[in-house]
Protein backbone atom coordinates (compact mmCIF):
# COMPACT_ATOMS: atom_id res chain seq x y z
CA UNK A 1 0.00 0.00 0.00
CA UNK A 2 2.17 2.70 -1.37
CA UNK A 3 -0.31 5.50 -0.32
CA UNK A 4 0.47 5.53 3.33
CA UNK A 5 4.37 5.97 2.70
CA UNK A 6 3.76 9.27 0.50
CA UNK A 7 1.09 10.24 2.63
CA UNK A 8 3.92 10.06 5.61
CA UNK A 9 6.69 11.99 3.35
CA UNK A 10 3.76 14.32 2.75
CA UNK A 11 3.01 15.49 6.35
CA UNK A 12 5.34 15.20 9.50
CA UNK A 13 2.33 13.92 11.36
CA UNK A 14 2.10 10.81 9.02
CA UNK A 15 3.87 7.81 10.12
CA UNK A 16 3.85 4.75 7.72
CA UNK A 17 4.40 1.36 8.73
CA UNK A 18 4.52 -1.81 6.53
CA UNK A 19 4.32 -5.18 8.01
CA UNK A 20 4.98 -8.51 6.99
CA UNK A 21 1.49 -10.10 8.48
CA UNK A 22 3.20 -13.82 8.88
CA UNK A 23 6.51 -12.88 9.99
CA UNK A 24 4.54 -10.74 13.14
CA UNK A 25 1.41 -13.93 13.96
CA UNK A 26 1.46 -11.67 17.23
CA UNK A 27 1.16 -8.36 16.13
CA UNK A 28 -1.45 -10.22 13.26
CA UNK A 29 -3.67 -11.34 15.79
CA UNK A 30 -3.80 -8.46 17.98
CA UNK A 31 -5.09 -6.74 14.89
CA UNK A 32 -7.01 -9.38 13.53
CA UNK A 33 -5.58 -9.89 10.07
CA UNK A 34 -7.72 -11.99 7.89
CA UNK A 35 -7.03 -10.74 4.78
CA UNK A 36 -4.63 -8.44 3.36
CA UNK A 37 -3.59 -5.53 2.91
CA UNK A 38 -5.04 -4.34 6.39
CA UNK A 39 -4.16 -0.62 7.04
CA UNK A 40 -5.01 -0.01 10.41
CA UNK A 41 -5.34 3.79 11.30
CA UNK A 42 -4.51 4.99 14.89
CA UNK A 43 -5.76 1.83 16.29
CA UNK A 44 -9.20 3.22 15.40
CA UNK A 45 -10.25 2.57 11.79
CA UNK A 46 -9.45 -0.14 9.83
CA UNK A 47 -9.97 -1.71 6.37
CA UNK A 48 -9.19 -4.23 4.41
CA UNK A 49 -7.86 -4.49 0.58
CA UNK A 50 -6.78 -1.62 -2.04
CA UNK A 51 -8.84 1.55 -1.74
CA UNK A 52 -9.13 4.65 -4.29
CA UNK A 53 -6.90 7.78 -2.98
CA UNK A 54 -9.60 9.57 -1.43
CA UNK A 55 -11.24 6.95 0.11
CA UNK A 56 -7.73 6.41 2.16
CA UNK A 57 -7.71 10.04 3.09
CA UNK A 58 -11.42 9.91 3.84
CA UNK A 59 -10.09 6.78 6.56
CA UNK A 60 -6.73 8.75 7.43
CA UNK A 61 -9.47 12.06 8.35
CA UNK A 62 -11.85 9.62 10.12
CA UNK A 63 -9.05 8.53 12.30
CA UNK A 64 -7.83 12.00 13.55
CA UNK A 65 -11.64 12.98 13.89
CA UNK A 66 -13.11 14.09 17.47
CA UNK A 67 -14.93 11.10 18.72
CA UNK B 1 24.11 -16.20 -2.40
CA UNK B 2 22.41 -13.17 -3.04
CA UNK B 3 18.30 -12.88 -2.35
CA UNK B 4 17.80 -10.23 -6.09
CA UNK B 5 18.18 -12.15 -9.36
CA UNK B 6 20.16 -9.99 -12.09
CA UNK B 7 16.97 -9.04 -13.66
CA UNK B 8 15.73 -7.46 -10.47
CA UNK B 9 18.95 -5.68 -9.69
CA UNK B 10 18.77 -4.21 -13.66
CA UNK B 11 15.14 -3.35 -13.08
CA UNK B 12 16.12 -1.56 -9.01
CA UNK B 13 19.22 0.23 -10.91
CA UNK B 14 16.23 2.16 -13.72
CA UNK B 15 14.34 2.91 -10.10
CA UNK B 16 17.57 4.25 -8.95
CA UNK B 17 17.84 6.63 -12.02
CA UNK B 18 15.34 8.94 -10.03
CA UNK B 19 17.13 9.50 -7.02
CA UNK B 20 18.00 12.88 -6.37
CA UNK B 21 19.18 12.82 -2.41
CA UNK B 22 21.05 10.49 0.18
CA UNK B 23 19.16 7.71 1.47
CA UNK B 24 19.86 6.35 4.86
CA UNK B 25 18.51 2.79 5.41
CA UNK B 26 18.56 1.91 9.12
CA UNK B 27 18.21 -1.73 9.69
CA UNK B 28 17.17 -3.43 13.17
CA UNK B 29 18.70 -6.62 14.33
CA UNK B 30 18.56 -8.75 17.22
CA UNK B 31 21.13 -12.31 17.02
CA UNK B 32 18.84 -14.01 19.88
CA UNK B 33 15.85 -12.32 18.30
CA UNK B 34 14.20 -14.29 14.91
CA UNK B 35 18.30 -14.22 13.67
CA UNK B 36 18.09 -15.49 10.38
CA UNK B 37 15.33 -12.93 9.39
CA UNK B 38 17.54 -10.31 10.48
CA UNK B 39 20.59 -11.59 8.64
CA UNK B 40 18.24 -11.94 5.27
CA UNK B 41 16.94 -8.48 6.37
CA UNK B 42 20.26 -6.98 6.44
CA UNK B 43 21.62 -8.86 3.46
CA UNK B 44 18.62 -7.33 1.46
CA UNK B 45 19.26 -3.98 1.88
CA UNK B 46 22.55 -4.59 1.49
CA UNK B 47 22.55 -5.59 -1.75
CA UNK B 48 20.28 -3.00 -2.23
CA UNK B 49 22.08 -0.16 -1.32
CA UNK B 50 25.14 -1.56 -3.64
CA UNK B 51 23.12 0.08 -6.86
CA UNK B 52 23.45 3.37 -6.13
CA UNK B 53 26.14 5.73 -4.17
CA UNK B 54 23.20 7.89 -2.51
CA UNK B 55 21.79 4.94 -0.23
CA UNK B 56 23.82 4.42 3.25
CA UNK B 57 23.40 1.61 5.22
CA UNK B 58 23.66 1.16 9.11
CA UNK B 59 22.80 -1.95 11.23
CA UNK B 60 21.71 -1.11 14.98
CA UNK B 61 21.22 -3.77 17.32
CA UNK B 62 18.25 -3.55 19.31
CA UNK B 63 19.60 -4.90 22.81
CA UNK B 64 23.17 -2.81 22.20
CA UNK B 65 21.92 0.06 20.71
CA UNK B 66 19.10 0.68 23.15
CA UNK B 67 19.05 4.57 22.92
CA UNK B 68 19.04 5.22 19.19
CA UNK B 69 16.41 2.41 18.74
CA UNK B 70 14.34 3.91 20.83
CA UNK B 71 14.35 7.17 19.38
CA UNK B 72 13.13 5.28 16.22
CA UNK B 73 10.48 4.19 18.28
CA UNK B 74 11.60 0.54 16.26
CA UNK B 75 10.35 -2.43 18.87
CA UNK B 76 10.28 -5.25 16.44
CA UNK B 77 12.67 -7.00 14.39
CA UNK B 78 13.78 -7.11 11.83
CA UNK B 79 12.95 -4.04 10.67
CA UNK B 80 13.75 -1.08 8.62
CA UNK B 81 13.80 2.56 8.71
CA UNK B 82 13.80 4.43 5.54
CA UNK B 83 15.06 8.27 6.42
CA UNK B 84 15.95 11.19 3.54
CA UNK B 85 16.21 14.49 4.20
CA UNK B 86 14.51 13.65 7.31
CA UNK B 87 12.75 10.76 8.88
CA UNK B 88 9.48 10.74 7.12
CA UNK B 89 8.18 8.30 9.61
CA UNK B 90 8.58 5.25 6.70
CA UNK B 91 9.04 1.70 8.92
CA UNK B 92 8.90 -2.30 7.49
CA UNK B 93 8.35 -4.91 9.53
CA UNK B 94 9.44 -8.06 8.79
CA UNK B 95 11.61 -8.50 5.29
CA UNK B 96 10.45 -6.70 2.17
CA UNK B 97 10.11 -9.61 -0.06
CA UNK B 98 7.35 -9.95 -3.35
CA UNK B 99 5.15 -7.25 -2.72
CA UNK B 100 6.78 -5.34 0.11
CA UNK B 101 9.84 -5.37 -1.95
CA UNK B 102 8.29 -2.99 -4.71
CA UNK B 103 7.04 -0.64 -1.82
CA UNK B 104 10.39 -0.56 0.21
CA UNK B 105 12.27 0.54 -3.33
CA UNK B 106 9.44 2.85 -4.01
CA UNK B 107 9.92 4.14 -0.66
CA UNK B 108 13.50 4.90 -1.33
CA UNK B 109 12.39 6.73 -4.22
CA UNK B 110 10.43 8.86 -2.16
CA UNK B 111 12.38 9.38 0.79
CA UNK B 112 14.95 10.96 -1.79
CA UNK B 113 13.20 13.12 -3.42
CA UNK B 114 11.01 14.23 -1.23
CA UNK B 115 8.08 14.11 -3.68
CA UNK B 116 4.91 12.34 -2.53
CA UNK B 117 3.06 11.41 -5.63
CA UNK B 118 -0.22 12.45 -4.45
CA UNK B 119 -3.75 14.88 -5.15
CA UNK B 120 -3.39 18.17 -4.93
CA UNK B 121 -6.49 17.59 -2.71
CA UNK B 122 -5.23 14.97 -0.72
CA UNK B 123 -1.72 17.26 0.25
CA UNK B 124 -4.21 19.92 1.00
CA UNK B 125 -5.95 17.83 3.23
CA UNK B 126 -2.78 16.49 5.01
CA UNK B 127 -1.56 19.66 5.09
CA UNK B 128 -4.31 20.60 7.73
CA UNK B 129 -3.99 17.45 10.27
CA UNK B 130 -4.12 18.59 13.96
CA UNK B 131 -3.28 15.20 15.25
CA UNK B 132 -0.40 12.58 15.02
CA UNK B 133 -1.71 9.72 12.61
CA UNK B 134 -0.03 5.99 12.62
CA UNK B 135 -0.53 3.68 9.22
CA UNK B 136 0.12 0.29 10.06
CA UNK B 137 -0.19 -1.91 6.76
CA UNK B 138 -0.54 -5.43 7.05
CA UNK B 139 0.47 -7.46 4.01
CA UNK B 140 2.10 -10.94 3.14
CA UNK B 141 4.88 -11.28 0.59
CA UNK B 142 3.01 -13.03 -2.43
Amino acid sequence: MRLAQHMAVASERVRSTAIEATEFPELSRAYQVMGVPKVVINDRVQFEGAVPEKDFLGAVLQAVSEP
Amino acid sequence: MSIMTERDRAAVRKEFERLTGPVKLVVFSQELQAGDLCRQNESLVREVAELSDQIAVEVLNLAIDRERVQAYGVEQVPAIVVEGARDYGIRFYGVPLGYEFSNLIDAIVLASTGQPVLAEETLASLRTLAADVDIKVFSTPT
